[in-house]
This record gives structure tokens, C-alpha cells and sequence, in this order.
């Protein structure tokens, strides 16, 4: 059965006629196109799919798109600024060489992102904690820890 | 995952009376189990009657002694509310540890409660505090609702709106996660009512469980060493590659301990 789910991604209101049964990622990356937004595990282990939905990250693979319906979506396609510069939280993990192959980098921001706002200056442990969904197989996780710490304080000071 | 018609009611009652209709049907609450065995074609419900616009399931308040939690409220709304870190220290610690983030940004009681997963967090508490159920035609208590591996109280079609928790003298929840998923490989809620005291089992059974004589032991004296010793019998416990059930059984003991002296503290 299909039906008509519409909903704003970055901004933009988008709305498709889908399947019920169609996973919000595969609504991002299939019908928006927006393949930023990476399947790991698609079991929910991974967070590679992690998008924010109405402001709180989710994992997108683990939500039928239905379930966003009239939802504010977020994915790492919105996150730099409209000028092309990085959001200071892109531009830790840049500096801090926060991603080995990359593929995990996307969900390793969107979750960084949601935690940094409650947390502008977290201990090593609290970041630790916090990726408790997220996995990077390259284990790469020394550096991504630093990018989350010195993006938070960054995204403290900015403000 | 097999197509299935999907519905988005605006009141319980309207949900209600979908379910009533879609006998094969079932809730969609924050779909943080029931999506991945859907995905994992364990589960195949012709209906999807999805919960997320039904208002009146998502309050959250204390009421003198009593902590409400609508069957929609989120994991991380519990566990980041002033009011239950205040009258429930110990139910708000236990919902800041259920996942993930994300997983605790949809996940909610009233899914949680209804899948009875045997090694979720929630009934631990809802059994440990003795809470009481209630569902859009009768209050169960925490006693009479878990039944089984994945089984429960509720009949077909009856839908979960509140838990309420009496708030305890003191109480905690030590859980020894799966390092891979989260999940309580075994977890142990503690609370003491003041003389009454009880203690529940999660990741051990089939579903969540009471420690009579840790009860005991515990009523008579509230301190660690009361249950230190006591050894728990493995028959019955979940055999599984992460824990066998004599490994299980041991960590009730370390768990209920460790539990007690943190409700101390």
C-alpha cells in the first residue's frame, strides 16, 4: 500500500508517495537522494543512519519514514553553512582527524551534534559514553573522541 | 519487511477501534524493537497502527508519591526529568541506561512493557517498584504482568496508557551490559519501601523476575552483606553465547550487592 508522507528535510518541505513499509533512510537516500545519510548494520548497532529528527538524534534505519511524518529531518547534508564553510563540529573533526575510511563519520557528527548542545565542554568519558550508538570499524575512536570534545567547546564558543 | 497497511490515529480511542478491526494488526509505539523484527521478518503484523500523534499517552508528572509515565513517553524524557530524578532516583538512572541515545530519543515504556524483551530494562523497574499497569481497561499489577518469553498480561488489542510507580525510601538499578548491544545481560532493581523490600531480576529468565529471599534477607537488614551470600539456583536461566545460566545466577548476586550499595549511598 502506499501512501503520501511529507515531512522537512533541511529546511526544505519534501513529501513522496512511498510504500508503508519504506524505512526513513531509504526515503533520505532513495527518494531525496541525500546519500549522506549511511546504512551500516541496518540491525541498529551502527548509527551510521543517525539523522535528527525535530532537533533529537535518531537512527533513521530504525523508523518507518511515516513515523517522521510533519517532522522536522536533519541530516548531514544541512549541517555546514549555506556559504560552504564547515559547522564548527565538521570542522573539529577535520582538524582532529576524526575519520579513517569515513564511512561511520556521518552518524559519528549528527549524534556528536545532538549531544554537544547539552554538553559544551564534556569529559573524554561523557563523549565515550555518548557513542555508546555509534560504531567506527576501523576503530578509530581515540580521534573521534577528540574531534567531539574540541567541536562541543567550539560550538560553546560560537554561540 | 512485508507490506503492511499503515494508520496514524489522533486519539486512543481511535486506535482502539482500528485494533478492534486489524485482528492481525498491531501498535507502532517508538518501533525501536517491533521495526527491526519486522525488518528481520520475525514479525509480520498486517496493520501498523502507529501511536506517535496520540496526545494523551505522552504525559509524564509526580503526583505527591506517584510517578506517572505515559505509554509514550520517551526513555530519554525519563531519564532527563527533574521531577523523577527527584521522586525516583533509581527509575530515572535505569531509563538513562536502556540503548542508546538514539535508541532512548524514540524508544518507550509502553513498547518496552509490551514486548517484554527478556533482557529489556524497564520491567526491572516496573517489578522492582512494584508499579501498576494500566491499560485502556484495567490496572494490572506489576506482579500479575509479565508472563513469559515475549509474554505478557495484555490480550490482543488492549493498549498500555500509563505506568505509575510508588516512589520508594531508596532504591537502584546495577545492570552488567552486553558490551555489543546494551542489553542487561543481567540487571537487578532494589528498592526498599521501608521494611517491604523488593527485588527484581531482568536478563536472567525468560521475562523479569522476583529474588524472594533476597527480599527477605533484605527487609530484615537493608546492607550488602545480606545478599552476599546468598547463592542463586542457575535452573531455568537464559543459555545463551554471551552467559551461561551458572554465570547468570552468580551475577544476581554481584548485581543485587552492588545495587544495594548503591540505593545506600
Amino acid at each position: 500500500m502506499s501512501v503520501k508522507v511529507s515531512m522537512k528535510v533541511n529546511g526544505k518541505p519534501v513529501s513522496a508517495e512511498v510504500e508503508a513499509r519504506t524505512l526513513l533512510v531509504t526515503f533520505i537516500r532513495e527518494n531525496l537522494r541525500l546519500t549522506g545519510t549511511h546504512v551500516g548494520c541496518d540491525t541498529a548497532q551502527c548509527g551510521a543512519c543517525t539523522v535528527h529528527m525535530n532537533g533529537r538524534a535518531i537512527k533513521s534505519c530504525s523508523i518507518v519514514a511515516m513515523q517522521a511524518e510533519g517532522a522536522d529531518i536533519l541530516t548531514i547534508e544541512g549541517v555546514a553553512n549555506g556559504n560552504g564553510t564547515l559547522h564548527p563540529m565538521q570542522q573539529a573533526f577535520k582538524e582532529n582527524h576524526g575519520l579513517q575510511c569515513g564511512f561511520c563519520t556521518p552518524g559519528m557528527v549528527m549524534n556528536a551534534l545532538d549531544f554537544a548542545k547539552g554538553h559544551p565542554n564534556p569529559s573524554e568519558k561523557e563523549v565515550r559514553e555518548s557513542l555508546e550508538g555509534n560504531l567506527c570499524r576501523c576503530t578509530g575512536y581515540h580521534n573521534i573522541v577528540k574531534s567531539i570534545v574540541a567541536g562541543a567547546r567550539a560550538m560553546a564558543a560560537s554561540k | 519487511m512485508y507490506a503492511f497497511e499503515y494508520h496514524r490515529p489522533s486519539s486512543s480511542k481511535e486506535a482502539l477501534d482500528l485494533a478492534a478491526k486489524k485482528s492481525e494488526g498491531k501498535f507502532l509505539a517508538g518501533g525501536q524493537s517491533l521495526v527491526q523484527a519486522m525488518k528481520l521478518r520475525l514479525s509480520s503484523p498486517s496493520d501498523l497502527i502507529d501511536l506517535g500523534s496520540v496526545s494523551e499517552l505522552k504525559n509524564l508528572k509526580v503526583e505527591g508519591n506517584t510517578v506517572l509515565v505515559g505509554a509514550m513517553v520517551r526513555h530519554a524524557e525519563v531519564a532527563a526529568s527533574p521531577a523523577v530524578q527527584k521522586a525516583i532516583p533509581a527509575l530515572a538512572a535505569l531509563a538513562g541506561m536502556i540503548g542508546d541515545r538514539q535508541v532512548r530519543h524514540m524508544g518507550t515504556i509502553g513498547g518496552s512493557l509490551a514486548n517484554s524483551d527478556p533482557a529489556a530494562d524497564y520491567p526491572a523497574a516496573v517489578l522492582g517498584l512494584g508499579a501498576t499497569i494500566s491499560t485502556h481497561k484495567r490496572k494490572i499489577e506489576a506482579d500479575k504482568f509479565f508472563k513469559g518469553l515475549y509474554e505478557t498480561a495484555l490480550e490482543p488489542g488492549e493498549l498500555i496508557t500509563q505506568v505509575s510507580f510508588p516512589a520508594p525510601k531508596r532504591a537502584a538499578y546495577m545492570k552488567f551490559k552486553n558490551p555489543a548491544s546494551r542489553f542487561a545481560l543481567v540487571g537487578v532493581f532494589v528498592a526498599d519501601f521501608g521494611g517491604n523490600v523488593r527485588v527484581a531480576v531482568t536478563g536472567a529468565g525468560a521475562c523479569a523476575f522476583r529474588q524472594p529471599d533476597m527480599e527477605k534477607a533484605l527487609a530484615a537488614k537493608f546492607a550488602p552483606e545480606s545478599v552476599a551470600n546468598i547463592k542463586v539456583k542457575s535452573d531455568g536461566l537464559n543459555n545463551d553465547l554471551h552467559a551461561s545460566p551458572e554465570y547468570r545466577a552468580h551475577l544476581i548476586t554481584v548485581m543485587a550487592k552492588r545495587a544495594v550499595e548503591a540505593a545506600l549511598k
